[in-house]
């Protein structure tokens, strides 16, 4: 299903980034995916299930939550962070900002696991050849 | 013994009224500050680096400081093209060493400006900016605007300190207000639970409740509108809250333009918002002594960028033919406002500066950071002060782990991970002393609380030994 992304900052991504960006309250505050209720019933996901989000770029899996404050049905939220980095593009379209809020993602419940910091990256970025 | 008058080095609002409780040089407790500024001086040490760090047969393994120095002096002097990226979280006298840095090694050096506020500058730079400083907003604004900035959680005091919940000198604070809404609020959803005990099928058979209309104050009164797409904490303090379509900021902007010049619009809504809520919002802004619009990564990162903060400057310019009305971008790290100052003073651009022809030169989109890396441009790079592995987008991040990198920061991050050489440093502003810049360009001191650990050197005197040793290596 089809939705539309916004990036941004949370309390929790300010303070556990601060704190520890490798420790499990960071991957808590930012690898989340937080959705509208109409839309967690239509993919039925239950709230802390995992869901898949895609780009053309790549995919992640996050944790779906129940958002109060996002009233559209069709929009979702993830924090700042770099599990959500890893599926977005690099075109700036000449300004040297990326387009980060407002895109197109491709949302599914998956049984797929979230995965850790250093997991991700070394699934994703490979690991570091000296 | 307690420290006062400490500047807080965590967003761009810098609070410089922070007391700090220090015993037997560690900070038990800290007053004044907000969520994530306490986070920051309570929780600095807990997963600290103290070792430098080279990368051998594919792992970190530690080293003495003058190796990992010179491991990274001979990458940025052997490189062709190497980029130097970071800097909005030390201070200027640190940037202005990394300034000399990039011209001696003729790279490219860049600030977290272009993944934040690169387009308000590149606006700024179309426009202009009519600004003021932000003890003005909290003694005389009458009409303060937030669009698609969301301070409650990334400036969490900057509604206390100077706008909507400060005590100004004439202007009043809007707190009663807001918790007699709150307790209205309540009461409203107390009812609706109520209604749903008694209702087949319980709440959810009733129709949601709709959305509280406030009554707007008497014109004298301090008034806070947001403009978001989402309700976010800082919304449900506004006393209006427009919410847009993801990506419809342009079109509201320009739709208000028209609206202020008295134009007549054919349309029933503009980006998913109704006509008449723009026409409201036109007639407060038209009608406010002192308007101020501060704006966040809402425009700068959504699609139109640079032209969304050009309506906004111009919907501002407009304004002033009415009355006083002011903008002002809502700078994230403490220092990336002195980031840009310190560029613009040695090089006369604030951000995205390449000197690999020997003379600074600006291009945003070519130079700037994210675009050198996702070209594969760069054959090295320097981080200071910044995790670009989880701030930037997939392509930029591949290109960097791959390429020679040296990070100098006082923990481990994902970017620190994939280095080669890991130096560490003092947290500028706990343990080192310097000079940062607030969101509205006033400049304050960062002091030096606690001692740093033993061998930890501040971010100034590293790069200081990495340029003297680049100019051994070069034979200067």
């Amino acid at each position: 299903m089809d939705f539309i992304l916004i990036t941004g900052r949370t309390i929790d991504q300010g303070k556990f980034k601060e704190h520890a960006k490798l420790s499990k309250e960071y991957e808590e505050s930012v690898a989340v995916c937080e959705m509208h209720a109409e839309d967690m019933k239509r993919l039925s996901v239950e709230e802390g299930g995992n869901v898949k989000v895609s780009t053309d770029i790549g995919s992640i899996v996050v944790k779906a939550k129940r958002s109060k404050r996002i009233r559209r049905p069709g929009v979702v939220f993830i924090p700042f962070g770099p599990w959500v980095n890893a599926i977005l593009s690099s075109e700036t379209d000449g300004t040297g900002m990326p387009h980060l809020k407002g895109f197109k993602v491709r949302i599914e419940p998956t049984c797929e696991p979230v995965q850790g910091l250093r997991e991700m990256f070394l699934k994703i970025y490979g690991g570091k050849k000296s | 013994m307690m420290v006062s008058g400490v500047t807080c080095p965590f967003c761009g609002c810098c609070c410089d009224d922070v007391e700090v409780i220090v015993e037997d040089n560690k900070i038990v407790d800290v007053r004044n500050a907000c969520a994530l500024g306490a986070s920051k001086f309570m929780d600095y040490g807990k997963h600290r680096n103290t070792k430098p760090l080279i990368r051998k047969r594919g792992e970190l393994v530690e080293a003495t400081l003058d190796e990992a120095i010179r491991r990274c002096a001979e990458m940025l002097a052997e490189a062709y093209y190497p980029l130097l990226y970071g800097w909005s979280n030390t201070s200027c006298e640190a940037i202005k060493v990394g300034l000399e840095l990039a011209e001696e090694v003729g790279g490219v050096i860049d600030n977290t400006t272009t993944t934040c506020h690169g387009p308000s500058i590149l606006a700024i730079q179309e426009v202009g900016l009519p600004a003021c400083t932000l003890g003005q907003i909290r003694h005389r604004a009458d009409l303060v605007i937030y669009w698609g900035s969301n301070p409650w959680c990334a400036h969490p005091r900057h509604l206390e300190r100077y706008t909507a919940l400060a005590e100004g000198r004439f202007q009043r604070a809007i707190w009663k207000r807001y918790l007699s809404r709150l307790i209205l609020e309540s009461a409203r959803k107390k009812r609706y639970r109520v209604a749903g005990l008694v209702t087949k099928g319980g709440a959810a058979a009733l129709p949601p409740p709709k959305e509280e209309t406030w009554m707007l104050p008497p014109p004298e009164e301090r008034k806070l509108v947001v403009v978001d797409v989402q309700k976010t904490r800082t919304a449900d303090l506004a006393d209006i809250f427009i919410r847009a379509e993801p990506g419809g900021d342009y079109e509201i902007l320009q739709a208000l333009r028209a609206l202020i010049r008295d134009e007549e619009l054919d349309v029933d809504e503009v980006a998913g918002v109704p006509i008449e809520r723009l026409e409201e919002l036109a007639d407060l802004m038209v009608n406010a002594r002192f308007g101020m619009l501060f704006f966040g990564l809402g425009l700068t990162m959504s699609v139109g960028k640079s032209r969304n903060i050009e309506a906004a400057i111009k919907l501002v310019r407009d304004l002033n033919k009415y009355t006083k009305f002011l903008i002002m971008p809502m700078r994230g790290h403490f220092n990336v406002t002195g980031a840009n100052v310190v560029s613009t003073w040695q090089t006369g651009y604030p951000y995205a500066v390449d000197f690999s022809h020997g003379y600074p030169r600006y291009n945003p989109g070519e130079t700037s950071a994210v675009d050198v890396l996702s070209r594969g441009d760069a054959d090295a790079a320097l981080v200071i002060a910044s995790d670009p592995a989880s701030s930037f987008p997939r392509r930029a991040v591949e290109n960097l782990v791959k390429m020679p990198l040296a990070v100098i920061d006082p923990c481990i991050t994902p970017t620190a991970m994939n280095a080669d050489v890991v130096i560490p440093t003092s947290f500028v502003g706990i343990e080192a002393e310097g000079t940062t810049y607030r969101m509205d360009h006033v400049p304050l001191p960062l002091k030096k609380i606690v001692e740093p650990p033993s061998g930890i050197l501040s971010d100034e005197e590293i790069l200081r030994k990495i340029l003297d040793e680049v100019r051994k290596i070069k034979g200067k």
